[in-house]
């Protein structure tokens, strides 16, 4: 062999940097990338707000069933909508664009381990989810007197339902992205079905007041369970017998978002694409 | 032991049962600067996208570094640079500058050049700090180069590079090329530009229609070297051209004629594009 072969280096002697050092530079690149995109970050942040504050403004002094005000109600339900748009939508909408345009195949060269990519974006998803939570109580406690959760145990059911939901969310976010043909038309495949399901999964409307019909086919998709989570979080426990089941049901919540984790997850891995079609 | 980087031996690839790569054989030496040339549709960027790990192939025996790019591991990844052909990543998802987004690259390989290195290298020093947007798009394509290089790969893939580049940049960038080439990289170049064929690569493959019509060092390719001359000249009554085997008596006679100096003198072998477009079947 000639001498500058062992010049350039062949890689041996030198270890392959950690699943977690790589990840922790995925999630710093997402979460720049994310708070460098203004548009983005207001969008993100201000649409569930503003939807409170409509909302809340003009239903917030009904009272429904049990004594409840319209505006506990709805919270609970802009609680679960903004775990869903931060995970699902967020990125059924993302990863086909970064397919789009390359930015995967770039990556799908590289040694990067291809978790550490997902890893980046599950950051990314939780630290959206976490500060719209935080914004969302902010506002309701400050203009529409919503009463937080009064016990410990209260607050465990607010993060399980969260972290479930979330992951369920997440995982088929993902595989939408497989489903979706291109980043152009993305947001608007996904946002129209996102809106459908926070009207037919109790977000803005009352659940118990929808058709049974609409119910049912709700009660098919994870939102509606989180949305039901979340109000066994915020609302007294006496207003479970206003629910379709008369009860909060927290175990059925838990299967069906644990049922579609895995569904989420067995479609993600298996359909999973680093290039669009037109590029073969 | 073999010294050969790249083997390929009847390389095929069908596309809806056609075939866009038809029995191609390559094989591209350690060290070498190495260029494919040929048409758009010619199976260069397939052959090129199989080498790399992209696309599978139908049929044929490929191996880069010794490994078959369809099985390739992380750890065959880290030894291998790309530089993709089209990617507006740097454009869309532009906000990191220059800094992060070759820091963030180089963090994926076991033993990277410093960021800054590469970014010296592909002369973007200026605009470290810049955000990937601000850059024009010769200068996100250097930023391109220094994503492919900052894994300092052994073998380093280049297709279409100096697409968009004025003249000035082209030239830099070829002086980048050979630096690495002479540190021992070996390159395998796509490219539109004869010219930079001609001046960079050791040797060059002209395919055409999925089949590799010749291999060979540019100033050979197509018999050029042994081709027949033309010689011009200003005579009196005008310019003259005469297409001769043997230029130099030709030149000796003109200067025994005109008794010194010949006017306008220029002896002419076919240019690498002439032998090219004959290949490829093209009326030059």
């Amino acid at each position: 062999m000639t001498t500058t072969a062992g010049a350039t280096g062949t890689g041996t002697g030198h270890r392959p940097p950690s699943l977690l050092s790589v990840s922790r530079v995925r999630a710093r690149v997402e979460l720049l990338t994310f708070l460098r995109e203004r548009e983005a970050v207001i969008f993100t942040f201000a649409f569930p707000i503003i939807l409170l504050v409509i909302f809340g403004s003009v239903f917030g002094r009904q009272e429904l069933e049990g004594g409840v005000s319209f505006a506990q109600y709805f919270v609970a339900g802009m609680i679960a909508a903004g775990l869903f748009g931060s995970s699902f939508q967020n990125l059924a909408i993302a990863i086909p664009i970064e397919r789009d345009s390359g930015a995967l195949k770039r990556l799908a060269g590289t040694p990067m381990p291809r978790s550490a990519y997902f890893v980046g974006k599950v950051v990314l998803v939780a630290v959206i989810a976490l500060v719209q939570n935080a914004l969302l109580l902010l506002i309701g406690v400050l203009f529409y007197d919503l009463d937080l959760p009064g016990s410990a145990g209260r607050w465990l059911t607010y993060a399980w339902v969260s972290v479930l939901g979330v992951t369920a969310c997440t995982l088929l976010g993902v595989a939408a992205a497989s489903a979706v043909r291109n980043g152009k038309t993305a947001p608007a495949v996904i946002s129209p079905i996102a809106i459908v399901l926070q009207f037919i999964s109790g977000v803005f409307f009352v659940f118990s007041d929808l058709p049974a019909w609409m119910q049912t086919i709700a009660s098919v998709f994870p939102l509606k369970w989180m949305t039901q989570g979340m109000r066994s979080v915020f609302l007294p426990d006496g207003y479970a017998t206003q629910e379709p089941a008369g009860a909060w049901e927290h175990g059925r919540i838990a299967l069906v978002l644990a049922i579609w984790s895995v569904v989420g997850l067995v479609v993600a891995v298996r359909t999973f694409r680093w290039r669009n079609k037109a590029d073969g | 032991m073999t010294d050969a980087a790249i083997r390929v031996t009847g390389l095929r690839k069908l596309y809806q049962g056609r075939p866009a790569v038809d029995g191609v054989d390559l094989e591209v030496h350690r060290g070498e600067v190495f260029s494919l040339l040929g048409p758009n549709g010619a199976g260069k960027s397939t052959t090129v996208e199989i080498l790399e790990g992209f696309r599978r192939r139908d049929g044929g025996d490929v191996r880069v570094l010794g490994t078959d790019p369809a099985h390739a591991d992380a750890a065959w990844k880290a030894r291998i640079g790309i530089v993709l052909q089209r990617v507006d990543d740097l454009a869309q998802s532009s906000e990191l500058t220059v800094r992060e987004w070759v820091g963030s690259m180089a963090a994926y390989f076991p033993d990277p050049r410093p960021p800054d290195e590469a970014i010296e290298m592909v002369g973007l020093t200026g605009k470290r700090d810049a955000r990937a947007s601000s850059l024009s798009g010769g200068q996100r394509r250097r930023l391109d180069v220094a994503l492919g290089i900052v894994g300092r790969p052994e073998l380093l893939f280049l297709d279409e590079p100096t697409t968009g580049f004025d003249p000035e940049a082209r030239r830099q960038f070829w002086g980048l090329i050979q630096g690495l080439a002479e540190a021992g990289t070996t390159i395998l170049l796509t490219t539109h530009y004869l010219d930079e064929a001609e001046h960079l690569a050791d040797r060059v493959a002209v395919i055409s229609a999925g089949r590799i019509v010749e291999v060979g060092p540019p100033a050979t390719l197509g018999g050029r070297a042994h081709a027949a001359a033309t010689v011009r000249w200003l005579d009196r009554d005008g310019p003259r051209a005469v297409t001769t085997d043997v230029p130099t008596q030709v030149v000796r006679e003109l200067a025994a004629r005109f008794d010194g100096e010949v006017p306008e003198l220029v002896v002419e072998r076919p240019s690498l594009e002439d032998v090219y477009l004959r290949m490829i079947g093209s009326p030059a």
